[in-house]
Protein backbone atom coordinates (compact mmCIF):
# COMPACT_ATOMS: atom_id res chain seq x y z
CA UNK A 1 0.00 0.00 0.00
CA UNK A 2 1.43 3.34 -0.99
CA UNK A 3 2.61 5.55 1.95
CA UNK A 4 1.13 9.08 0.23
CA UNK A 5 -2.18 10.04 0.80
CA UNK A 6 -3.42 12.34 -2.44
CA UNK A 7 -6.56 14.28 -2.69
CA UNK A 8 -8.98 12.53 -4.78
CA UNK A 9 -10.76 15.83 -5.68
CA UNK A 10 -9.61 19.40 -6.18
CA UNK A 11 -10.19 21.47 -3.21
CA UNK A 12 -9.75 23.62 -0.22
CA UNK A 13 -8.54 22.05 2.99
CA UNK A 14 -11.44 22.60 4.98
CA UNK A 15 -10.14 20.75 8.30
CA UNK A 16 -7.00 18.97 8.95
CA UNK A 17 -8.24 15.43 11.18
CA UNK A 18 -4.95 13.83 11.77
CA UNK A 19 -1.34 15.29 12.99
CA UNK A 20 1.97 13.78 12.43
CA UNK A 21 2.30 10.82 14.68
CA UNK A 22 -1.16 10.28 15.31
CA UNK A 23 -2.27 6.24 14.23
CA UNK A 24 -5.02 6.31 12.26
CA UNK A 25 -7.29 3.25 10.73
CA UNK A 26 -7.75 2.48 7.19
CA UNK A 27 -10.72 4.69 6.45
CA UNK A 28 -10.41 7.21 8.65
CA UNK A 29 -10.17 11.18 7.40
CA UNK A 30 -6.62 12.47 7.69
CA UNK A 31 -7.78 15.94 5.92
CA UNK A 32 -11.11 16.84 5.02
CA UNK A 33 -11.29 19.02 2.07
CA UNK A 34 -14.64 21.77 0.83
CA UNK A 35 -15.37 21.72 -2.78
CA UNK A 36 -18.47 23.31 -4.31
CA UNK A 37 -20.40 23.89 -0.80
CA UNK A 38 -19.32 19.50 -0.04
CA UNK A 39 -17.12 18.67 2.82
CA UNK A 40 -15.27 15.33 1.42
CA UNK A 41 -12.88 13.25 3.71
CA UNK A 42 -9.33 12.31 2.39
CA UNK A 43 -9.10 8.78 4.22
CA UNK A 44 -6.13 7.14 4.93
CA UNK A 45 -6.04 3.83 2.77
CA UNK A 46 -4.03 1.55 5.27
CA UNK A 47 -3.92 1.36 9.15
CA UNK A 48 -0.90 3.28 9.95
CA UNK A 49 0.89 6.24 11.72
CA UNK A 50 0.90 9.69 10.36
CA UNK A 51 4.12 10.78 9.13
CA UNK A 52 3.51 14.28 7.62
CA UNK A 53 0.66 16.47 6.71
CA UNK A 54 1.72 18.14 3.69
CA UNK A 55 -1.45 20.89 3.86
CA UNK A 56 -2.44 23.94 5.89
CA UNK A 57 -6.29 24.73 6.44
CA UNK A 58 -7.37 27.22 3.69
CA UNK A 59 -4.99 25.85 1.37
CA UNK A 60 -6.25 24.91 -2.43
CA UNK A 61 -5.19 21.50 -3.13
CA UNK A 62 -5.68 19.74 -6.75
CA UNK A 63 -6.62 16.26 -7.65
CA UNK A 64 -3.87 13.88 -6.91
CA UNK A 65 -1.79 16.65 -4.75
CA UNK A 66 0.08 14.57 -1.85
CA UNK A 67 -1.87 15.72 1.63
CA UNK A 68 -0.22 13.59 4.17
CA UNK A 69 2.45 11.02 4.29
CA UNK A 70 2.05 7.52 6.21
CA UNK A 71 5.05 5.81 7.90
CA UNK B 1 -39.88 52.73 -6.43
CA UNK B 2 -37.25 51.18 -6.98
CA UNK B 3 -34.69 52.21 -10.44
CA UNK B 4 -31.91 49.96 -9.21
CA UNK B 5 -31.32 46.58 -8.25
CA UNK B 6 -28.47 44.97 -7.25
CA UNK B 7 -28.57 41.34 -7.47
CA UNK B 8 -26.44 39.52 -4.74
CA UNK B 9 -25.84 36.18 -6.51
CA UNK B 10 -24.00 34.88 -9.60
CA UNK B 11 -24.06 32.02 -12.02
CA UNK B 12 -27.87 31.35 -13.76
CA UNK B 13 -29.77 32.99 -11.35
CA UNK B 14 -28.28 36.05 -11.31
CA UNK B 15 -28.44 36.28 -15.39
CA UNK B 16 -32.05 35.74 -14.62
CA UNK B 17 -32.76 38.44 -12.16
CA UNK B 18 -31.35 40.93 -14.79
CA UNK B 19 -33.49 39.66 -17.26
CA UNK B 20 -36.54 40.86 -15.15
CA UNK B 21 -34.85 44.25 -14.03
CA UNK B 22 -34.82 44.39 -18.13
CA UNK B 23 -38.43 43.58 -18.67
CA UNK B 24 -39.30 46.22 -15.97
CA UNK B 25 -36.80 48.53 -17.43
CA UNK B 26 -34.56 48.32 -14.23
CA UNK B 27 -30.82 48.96 -13.71
CA UNK B 28 -29.00 45.84 -12.70
CA UNK B 29 -26.12 45.41 -11.21
CA UNK B 30 -23.72 42.83 -10.36
CA UNK B 31 -21.84 41.64 -7.94
CA UNK B 32 -18.77 39.64 -7.96
CA UNK B 33 -15.59 37.64 -6.44
CA UNK B 34 -12.35 38.42 -7.61
CA UNK B 35 -12.92 34.75 -9.12
CA UNK B 36 -15.78 35.86 -10.83
CA UNK B 37 -14.31 38.99 -12.54
CA UNK B 38 -14.85 37.66 -15.98
CA UNK B 39 -17.75 35.29 -15.38
CA UNK B 40 -20.76 35.79 -17.93
CA UNK B 41 -23.17 37.83 -14.98
CA UNK B 42 -20.67 40.10 -14.49
CA UNK B 43 -20.97 40.97 -18.67
CA UNK B 44 -24.89 40.48 -18.09
CA UNK B 45 -25.38 43.22 -15.83
CA UNK B 46 -25.40 47.55 -16.49
CA UNK B 47 -22.98 47.92 -13.86
CA UNK B 48 -20.87 45.32 -11.37
CA UNK B 49 -18.71 46.18 -8.02
CA UNK B 50 -16.27 43.09 -6.65
CA UNK B 51 -16.88 42.75 -3.74
CA UNK B 52 -13.91 40.09 -1.96
CA UNK B 53 -11.79 37.68 -2.55
CA UNK B 54 -12.91 34.01 -4.22
CA UNK B 55 -14.02 32.14 -0.76
CA UNK B 56 -17.65 32.78 -0.28
CA UNK B 57 -17.84 34.30 3.25
CA UNK B 58 -15.35 37.09 2.23
CA UNK B 59 -17.90 38.30 -0.73
CA UNK B 60 -21.05 36.73 -1.53
CA UNK B 61 -21.75 35.88 1.80
CA UNK B 62 -20.38 39.01 3.30
CA UNK B 63 -22.95 40.99 4.32
CA UNK B 64 -21.56 44.65 4.75
CA UNK B 65 -19.64 44.40 1.36
CA UNK B 66 -23.41 43.77 0.00
CA UNK B 67 -24.92 46.31 1.36
CA UNK B 68 -22.04 48.59 1.09
CA UNK B 69 -21.43 47.89 -2.93
CA UNK B 70 -24.87 48.53 -3.04
CA UNK B 71 -25.09 52.04 -1.19
CA UNK B 72 -22.10 52.73 -3.31
CA UNK B 73 -23.87 52.50 -6.75
CA UNK B 74 -27.35 54.14 -5.17
CA UNK B 75 -29.34 50.33 -5.78
CA UNK B 76 -32.96 50.47 -4.23
CA UNK B 77 -33.03 47.28 -3.84
CA UNK B 78 -31.44 44.05 -3.34
CA UNK B 79 -32.52 40.78 -4.78
CA UNK B 80 -31.04 37.47 -3.02
CA UNK B 81 -31.43 34.93 -5.85
CA UNK B 82 -31.08 31.53 -4.28
CA UNK B 83 -28.55 29.96 -1.75
CA UNK B 84 -25.67 32.61 0.18
CA UNK B 85 -27.42 35.22 1.56
CA UNK B 86 -31.06 34.37 0.15
CA UNK B 87 -32.51 32.68 3.74
CA UNK B 88 -30.67 35.18 5.90
CA UNK B 89 -33.17 37.24 8.07
CA UNK B 90 -29.98 39.15 9.25
CA UNK B 91 -29.05 40.41 5.54
CA UNK B 92 -32.86 40.99 5.11
CA UNK B 93 -33.06 43.22 8.03
CA UNK B 94 -29.40 44.89 7.66
CA UNK B 95 -30.61 45.60 3.64
CA UNK B 96 -34.41 47.41 5.29
CA UNK B 97 -32.01 49.30 8.46
CA UNK B 98 -29.55 50.63 4.54
CA UNK B 99 -33.01 51.84 3.49
CA UNK B 100 -32.85 49.26 0.88
CA UNK B 101 -36.15 47.13 -0.40
CA UNK B 102 -35.20 43.41 -0.07
CA UNK B 103 -36.46 41.48 -2.95
CA UNK B 104 -38.63 38.53 -0.72
CA UNK B 105 -40.47 38.04 2.34
CA UNK B 106 -39.70 40.12 5.66
CA UNK B 107 -37.07 38.67 8.08
CA UNK B 108 -39.28 37.61 10.64
CA UNK B 109 -40.89 35.26 8.15
CA UNK B 110 -37.57 34.44 6.90
CA UNK B 111 -36.29 33.41 10.53
CA UNK B 112 -39.61 31.98 11.92
CA UNK B 113 -39.72 29.16 8.86
CA UNK B 114 -35.44 28.96 9.05
CA UNK B 115 -35.78 27.34 12.70
CA UNK B 116 -36.95 24.15 11.26
CA UNK B 117 -38.71 23.26 14.77
CA UNK B 118 -40.80 26.69 15.68
CA UNK B 119 -41.68 26.66 11.74
CA UNK B 120 -43.62 22.24 12.19
CA UNK B 121 -45.05 23.82 15.42
CA UNK B 122 -46.35 26.89 13.82
CA UNK B 123 -47.39 24.92 10.47
CA UNK B 124 -49.25 22.38 13.12
CA UNK B 125 -50.97 24.74 14.72
CA UNK B 126 -52.10 26.73 11.05
CA UNK B 127 -53.94 22.97 10.78
CA UNK B 128 -50.99 22.03 7.97
CA UNK B 129 -49.69 18.25 8.40
CA UNK B 130 -46.27 17.65 9.64
CA UNK B 131 -44.62 14.28 10.23
CA UNK B 132 -45.27 12.71 13.53
CA UNK B 133 -42.33 13.52 15.88
CA UNK B 134 -41.02 15.09 18.61
CA UNK B 135 -42.36 18.65 19.00
CA UNK B 136 -39.17 20.19 20.01
CA UNK B 137 -35.74 19.17 19.77
CA UNK B 138 -34.97 16.50 21.91
CA UNK B 139 -32.72 17.45 25.08
CA UNK B 140 -30.26 14.46 24.41
CA UNK B 141 -30.33 10.86 23.37
CA UNK B 142 -32.53 9.64 26.06
CA UNK B 143 -35.37 11.65 24.79
CA UNK B 144 -34.93 10.45 21.25
CA UNK B 145 -35.16 7.24 22.08
CA UNK B 146 -38.44 7.21 23.95
CA UNK B 147 -40.25 9.42 21.10
CA UNK B 148 -38.57 6.88 18.66
CA UNK B 149 -39.86 4.56 21.09
CA UNK B 150 -43.41 5.84 20.34
CA UNK B 151 -43.72 6.50 16.84
CA UNK B 152 -41.80 3.78 15.61
CA UNK B 153 -38.87 3.11 13.49
CA UNK B 154 -36.91 4.17 11.65
CA UNK B 155 -36.44 7.32 12.13
CA UNK B 156 -34.44 10.59 10.92
CA UNK B 157 -32.80 12.43 13.27
CA UNK B 158 -32.50 16.49 11.79
CA UNK B 159 -30.37 19.47 13.37
CA UNK B 160 -32.45 22.43 14.14
CA UNK B 161 -30.46 24.83 12.38
CA UNK B 162 -30.17 22.23 9.63
CA UNK B 163 -30.48 22.26 5.60
CA UNK B 164 -29.08 20.98 2.67
CA UNK B 165 -29.55 17.69 4.66
CA UNK B 166 -26.62 18.37 6.61
CA UNK B 167 -26.52 16.60 10.31
CA UNK B 168 -29.30 14.64 8.97
CA UNK B 169 -28.98 10.72 9.66
CA UNK B 170 -31.19 7.73 9.10
CA UNK B 171 -31.75 5.01 11.68
CA UNK B 172 -33.38 1.83 11.47
CA UNK B 173 -33.40 0.24 14.74
CA UNK B 174 -33.14 1.37 18.45
CA UNK B 175 -29.51 0.16 18.60
CA UNK B 176 -28.16 2.37 16.13
CA UNK B 177 -29.41 5.03 17.95
CA UNK B 178 -26.45 6.55 20.42
CA UNK B 179 -23.83 6.38 17.97
CA UNK B 180 -26.05 8.00 15.40
CA UNK B 181 -27.17 10.82 17.81
CA UNK B 182 -23.42 11.85 18.28
CA UNK B 183 -22.19 11.85 14.88
CA UNK B 184 -25.78 13.95 13.99
CA UNK B 185 -25.29 16.57 16.60
CA UNK B 186 -21.31 17.02 16.23
CA UNK B 187 -21.99 17.85 12.75
CA UNK B 188 -24.66 20.13 13.17
CA UNK B 189 -22.87 22.18 15.73
CA UNK B 190 -19.63 22.08 13.27
CA UNK B 191 -21.67 23.68 10.37
CA UNK B 192 -24.60 25.42 12.37
CA UNK B 193 -23.20 26.46 15.33
CA UNK B 194 -25.85 24.57 17.12
CA UNK B 195 -25.97 21.20 17.87
CA UNK B 196 -29.48 20.59 18.90
CA UNK B 197 -31.76 17.84 17.19
CA UNK B 198 -35.47 16.69 16.38
CA UNK B 199 -36.62 13.10 15.36
CA UNK B 200 -39.29 12.47 12.93
CA UNK B 201 -40.38 9.14 11.45
CA UNK B 202 -38.59 8.22 8.41
CA UNK B 203 -40.93 7.61 5.56
CA UNK B 204 -39.92 4.74 2.98
CA UNK B 205 -40.05 5.53 -1.06
CA UNK B 206 -41.95 9.11 -0.28
CA UNK B 207 -42.37 11.50 -3.15
CA UNK B 208 -41.98 15.38 -2.61
CA UNK B 209 -44.30 17.45 -4.02
CA UNK B 210 -43.99 21.61 -3.54
CA UNK B 211 -46.25 24.36 -3.66
CA UNK B 212 -45.57 27.60 -4.84
CA UNK B 213 -47.15 30.62 -3.27
CA UNK B 214 -47.29 34.30 -3.57
CA UNK B 215 -48.73 37.28 -1.28
CA UNK B 216 -48.48 40.76 -1.91
CA UNK B 217 -48.30 43.58 0.76
CA UNK B 218 -51.94 43.85 0.49
CA UNK B 219 -52.86 40.79 1.96
CA UNK B 220 -53.72 38.67 -1.50
CA UNK B 221 -52.25 35.37 -1.44
CA UNK B 222 -52.25 32.58 -4.40
CA UNK B 223 -50.72 29.39 -5.39
CA UNK B 224 -49.23 28.63 -8.44
CA UNK B 225 -49.63 24.82 -8.65
CA UNK B 226 -47.40 22.34 -7.46
CA UNK B 227 -44.16 20.62 -8.36
CA UNK B 228 -43.09 17.39 -8.30
CA UNK B 229 -39.21 17.10 -7.61
CA UNK B 230 -38.35 13.78 -6.03
CA UNK B 231 -35.33 12.84 -8.03
CA UNK B 232 -32.71 14.30 -5.58
CA UNK B 233 -29.40 13.49 -4.35
CA UNK B 234 -28.02 14.87 -0.73
CA UNK B 235 -31.51 15.99 -0.78
CA UNK B 236 -30.70 18.16 -3.43
CA UNK B 237 -32.88 18.01 -6.82
CA UNK B 238 -32.04 16.88 -9.86
CA UNK B 239 -35.39 17.09 -11.99
CA UNK B 240 -38.46 18.64 -11.30
CA UNK B 241 -41.78 18.88 -13.15
CA UNK B 242 -45.10 20.36 -13.16
CA UNK B 243 -48.08 19.24 -12.81
CA UNK B 244 -47.14 16.58 -10.85
CA UNK B 245 -48.03 12.92 -12.44
CA UNK B 246 -50.76 10.53 -10.81
CA UNK B 247 -51.55 13.58 -8.04
CA UNK B 248 -55.44 12.75 -6.90
CA UNK B 249 -57.22 15.93 -7.10
CA UNK B 250 -58.03 15.40 -3.55
CA UNK B 251 -54.47 15.57 -2.61
CA UNK B 252 -53.50 18.48 -4.77
CA UNK B 253 -56.37 19.99 -3.35
CA UNK B 254 -55.03 19.59 -0.01
CA UNK B 255 -51.86 20.36 -0.66
CA UNK B 256 -52.48 23.69 -1.79
CA UNK B 257 -55.26 24.25 1.28
CA UNK B 258 -51.91 23.75 3.26
CA UNK B 259 -49.68 25.56 1.80
CA UNK B 260 -52.17 28.67 1.75
CA UNK B 261 -52.99 28.03 5.06
CA UNK B 262 -49.20 28.24 6.18
CA UNK B 263 -48.46 31.45 4.14
CA UNK B 264 -51.75 32.93 5.71
CA UNK B 265 -50.44 32.17 9.29
CA UNK B 266 -47.37 34.14 8.65
CA UNK B 267 -48.48 36.56 6.73
CA UNK B 268 -46.40 35.36 3.71
CA UNK B 269 -45.26 38.10 1.35
CA UNK B 270 -43.55 37.66 -1.91
CA UNK B 271 -42.54 34.19 -3.60
CA UNK B 272 -42.14 31.00 -1.43
CA UNK B 273 -42.56 27.49 -1.63
CA UNK B 274 -44.24 24.57 0.84
CA UNK B 275 -42.09 21.65 0.23
CA UNK B 276 -44.24 18.52 1.37
CA UNK B 277 -43.29 14.38 2.01
CA UNK B 278 -46.26 11.98 0.69
CA UNK B 279 -46.40 8.57 1.62
CA UNK B 280 -47.05 5.53 -0.83
CA UNK B 281 -50.46 5.90 0.90
CA UNK B 282 -51.05 9.06 0.02
CA UNK B 283 -51.17 11.01 3.23
CA UNK B 284 -48.92 14.40 3.20
CA UNK B 285 -46.94 15.93 5.76
CA UNK B 286 -44.77 19.54 5.80
CA UNK B 287 -41.26 19.25 4.93
CA UNK B 288 -39.88 23.03 5.06
CA UNK B 289 -40.82 26.32 3.61
CA UNK B 290 -38.13 28.03 0.88
CA UNK B 291 -38.52 31.71 1.91
CA UNK B 292 -37.71 32.56 -1.39
CA UNK B 293 -37.76 32.21 -5.56
CA UNK B 294 -36.42 28.14 -6.06
CA UNK B 295 -34.29 27.11 -8.52
CA UNK B 296 -37.02 25.18 -9.94
CA UNK B 297 -39.34 28.69 -10.58
CA UNK B 298 -38.98 27.92 -14.05
CA UNK B 299 -41.19 25.17 -14.35
CA UNK B 300 -43.71 27.09 -12.97
CA UNK B 301 -43.09 30.13 -15.55
CA UNK B 302 -43.09 27.47 -18.09
CA UNK B 303 -46.66 25.96 -16.70
CA UNK B 304 -48.56 29.03 -16.32
CA UNK B 305 -46.88 32.05 -18.84
CA UNK B 306 -46.15 33.98 -15.58
CA UNK B 307 -43.14 35.72 -14.78
CA UNK B 308 -42.27 35.29 -10.91
CA UNK B 309 -39.11 37.09 -11.30
CA UNK B 310 -40.43 40.85 -12.45
CA UNK B 311 -43.63 39.85 -10.02
CA UNK B 312 -40.88 39.52 -6.91
CA UNK B 313 -40.16 43.15 -8.28
CA UNK B 314 -43.34 44.68 -8.34
CA UNK B 315 -44.31 43.12 -5.31
CA UNK B 316 -40.77 44.37 -3.34
CA UNK B 317 -41.50 47.77 -4.57
CA UNK B 318 -45.22 47.98 -2.52
CA UNK B 319 -47.33 47.23 -5.90
CA UNK B 320 -50.50 44.70 -6.20
CA UNK B 321 -50.27 40.89 -7.36
CA UNK B 322 -51.09 41.53 -11.17
CA UNK B 323 -52.82 38.24 -10.79
CA UNK B 324 -56.03 36.83 -9.17
CA UNK B 325 -56.47 33.30 -8.50
CA UNK B 326 -58.01 32.73 -12.00
CA UNK B 327 -55.38 34.24 -13.60
CA UNK B 328 -53.43 31.33 -13.17
CA UNK B 329 -54.01 28.29 -15.53
CA UNK B 330 -51.55 25.31 -16.04
CA UNK B 331 -51.61 25.71 -19.84
CA UNK B 332 -48.96 23.24 -20.26
CA UNK B 333 -46.54 20.44 -18.75
CA UNK B 334 -42.83 21.19 -18.04
CA UNK B 335 -39.57 19.18 -16.52
CA UNK B 336 -36.67 20.47 -16.16
CA UNK B 337 -33.06 19.20 -15.19
CA UNK B 338 -30.06 20.77 -13.39
CA UNK B 339 -26.95 19.68 -14.88
CA UNK B 340 -24.02 19.79 -12.26
CA UNK B 341 -20.14 19.52 -12.54
CA UNK B 342 -20.19 16.32 -10.49
CA UNK B 343 -19.27 12.69 -11.66
CA UNK B 344 -22.56 10.69 -11.23
CA UNK B 345 -20.18 7.98 -11.64
CA UNK B 346 -18.18 8.66 -8.30
CA UNK B 347 -21.01 9.51 -6.04
CA UNK B 348 -22.03 12.74 -7.13
CA UNK B 349 -18.01 14.06 -6.11
CA UNK B 350 -17.98 17.55 -7.65
CA UNK B 351 -15.29 18.45 -10.43
CA UNK B 352 -14.18 21.72 -10.70
CA UNK B 353 -12.28 22.66 -13.56
CA UNK B 354 -12.64 24.49 -17.00
CA UNK B 355 -15.09 23.88 -19.41
CA UNK B 356 -13.38 23.69 -22.55
CA UNK B 357 -16.60 22.78 -25.07
CA UNK B 358 -20.06 24.01 -24.20
CA UNK B 359 -23.04 23.35 -25.81
CA UNK B 360 -26.06 24.34 -25.28
CA UNK B 361 -29.62 23.17 -27.02
CA UNK B 362 -32.33 25.10 -28.65
CA UNK B 363 -35.52 24.50 -30.11
CA UNK B 364 -39.63 24.53 -29.87
CA UNK B 365 -40.16 24.49 -26.10
CA UNK B 366 -37.09 24.37 -24.62
CA UNK B 367 -35.71 27.04 -22.30
CA UNK B 368 -32.09 27.42 -21.01
CA UNK B 369 -30.55 29.25 -17.89
CA UNK B 370 -27.06 28.72 -18.33
CA UNK B 371 -24.00 30.80 -16.02
CA UNK B 372 -21.48 29.60 -17.99
CA UNK B 373 -19.82 29.16 -21.62
CA UNK B 374 -16.99 27.44 -23.14
CA UNK B 375 -13.87 29.05 -21.08
CA UNK B 376 -15.49 29.20 -17.95
CA UNK B 377 -13.89 28.30 -14.70
CA UNK B 378 -16.18 26.45 -12.51
CA UNK B 379 -14.80 27.15 -8.88
CA UNK B 380 -14.36 24.82 -5.69
CA UNK B 381 -15.88 28.01 -4.03
CA UNK B 382 -19.28 27.63 -5.49
CA UNK B 383 -22.23 25.42 -5.89
CA UNK B 384 -21.95 23.29 -8.70
CA UNK B 385 -24.83 23.86 -10.55
CA UNK B 386 -23.83 24.93 -14.17
CA UNK B 387 -27.22 25.32 -15.74
CA UNK B 388 -30.55 24.16 -15.85
CA UNK B 389 -32.61 23.14 -19.22
CA UNK B 390 -36.42 22.94 -19.34
CA UNK B 391 -39.12 22.22 -21.80
CA UNK B 392 -42.00 22.40 -22.00
CA UNK B 393 -44.95 20.75 -24.03
CA UNK B 394 -49.08 20.27 -24.47
CA UNK B 395 -48.78 17.27 -22.92
CA UNK B 396 -46.28 15.51 -20.39
CA UNK B 397 -45.17 13.13 -22.90
CA UNK B 398 -44.40 15.90 -25.19
CA UNK B 399 -42.33 18.05 -22.61
CA UNK B 400 -40.55 14.83 -21.57
CA UNK B 401 -39.80 13.98 -24.97
CA UNK B 402 -38.59 17.07 -26.18
CA UNK B 403 -36.03 17.21 -22.84
CA UNK B 404 -34.23 13.82 -23.73
CA UNK B 405 -34.05 15.49 -26.68
CA UNK B 406 -32.17 17.93 -25.90
CA UNK B 407 -30.37 16.27 -23.28
CA UNK B 408 -28.48 14.21 -25.74
CA UNK B 409 -27.55 17.64 -27.88
CA UNK B 410 -25.84 18.75 -24.46
CA UNK B 411 -22.13 18.98 -24.90
CA UNK B 412 -19.64 19.61 -22.15
CA UNK B 413 -16.41 18.94 -22.08
CA UNK B 414 -13.55 19.66 -19.40
CA UNK B 415 -15.36 18.75 -16.35
CA UNK B 416 -17.57 15.75 -15.17
CA UNK B 417 -21.67 16.44 -15.29
CA UNK B 418 -24.50 15.02 -14.20
CA UNK B 419 -25.68 14.99 -17.97
CA UNK B 420 -25.25 10.87 -18.18
CA UNK B 421 -27.20 10.01 -15.16
CA UNK B 422 -29.92 12.60 -16.25
CA UNK B 423 -29.98 10.95 -19.63
CA UNK B 424 -30.49 7.28 -18.02
CA UNK B 425 -33.08 9.00 -15.75
CA UNK B 426 -34.92 10.32 -19.12
CA UNK B 427 -34.74 7.16 -20.83
CA UNK B 428 -36.11 5.50 -18.08
CA UNK B 429 -39.79 3.79 -17.19
CA UNK B 430 -39.80 4.94 -14.07
CA UNK B 431 -39.70 8.93 -15.01
CA UNK B 432 -41.83 7.93 -18.52
CA UNK B 433 -44.32 6.44 -15.92
CA UNK B 434 -43.95 9.32 -13.16
CA UNK B 435 -43.42 6.88 -10.66
CA UNK B 436 -40.35 7.94 -8.81
CA UNK B 437 -39.16 8.94 -5.04
CA UNK B 438 -36.92 10.69 -3.07
CA UNK B 439 -34.48 7.77 -2.40
CA UNK B 440 -34.21 6.35 -6.27
CA UNK B 441 -31.21 8.07 -7.50
CA UNK B 442 -28.98 7.10 -4.49
CA UNK B 443 -30.34 3.70 -4.47
CA UNK B 444 -28.97 3.44 -7.87
CA UNK B 445 -32.02 2.89 -10.01
CA UNK B 446 -30.04 4.93 -12.33
CA UNK B 447 -26.87 3.61 -12.66
CA UNK B 448 -24.87 2.46 -15.73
Amino acid sequence: MPDEIKAHITGVVFQIAAKAGDRVAEGDAVIVLESMKMEIPVEAPRDGAVKEIRVREGQTVQEGDVVAVLE
Amino acid sequence: MIRTVLVANRGEIARRVFRACRRLNLRAVAVHSEADADALHVRDADQAVAIGPAPARESYLDIERIIEAARRVGADAVHPGYGFLSENWRFAEACRRAGLVFVGPSADAIRTMGDKTEARRLMARAGVPVVPGSPETVVDVGEAEMVAGDIGYPIILKAAAGGGGIGMARVTTARELRGAFATAARRAQAAFGRGDLYVERFLERPRHVEVQVFGDAAGTLLHLGERECSLQRRHQKLVEESPAPHLPPATRQGLVAAALAGARAIGYVNAGTFEFLLDEGGAFYFLEMNTRLQVEHAVTEEVTGLDLVVEQLRVAAGERLAWRQVDVVPCRAAIECRVYAEDPARGFLPSPGTIERLELPSGEGIRVESGVETGSVVSVHYDPLLFKLVAAGATRAEAVGRLAAALERCVVEGVHTTLPLLRRVLASPELHEGRVHTQMIEQGAFNA
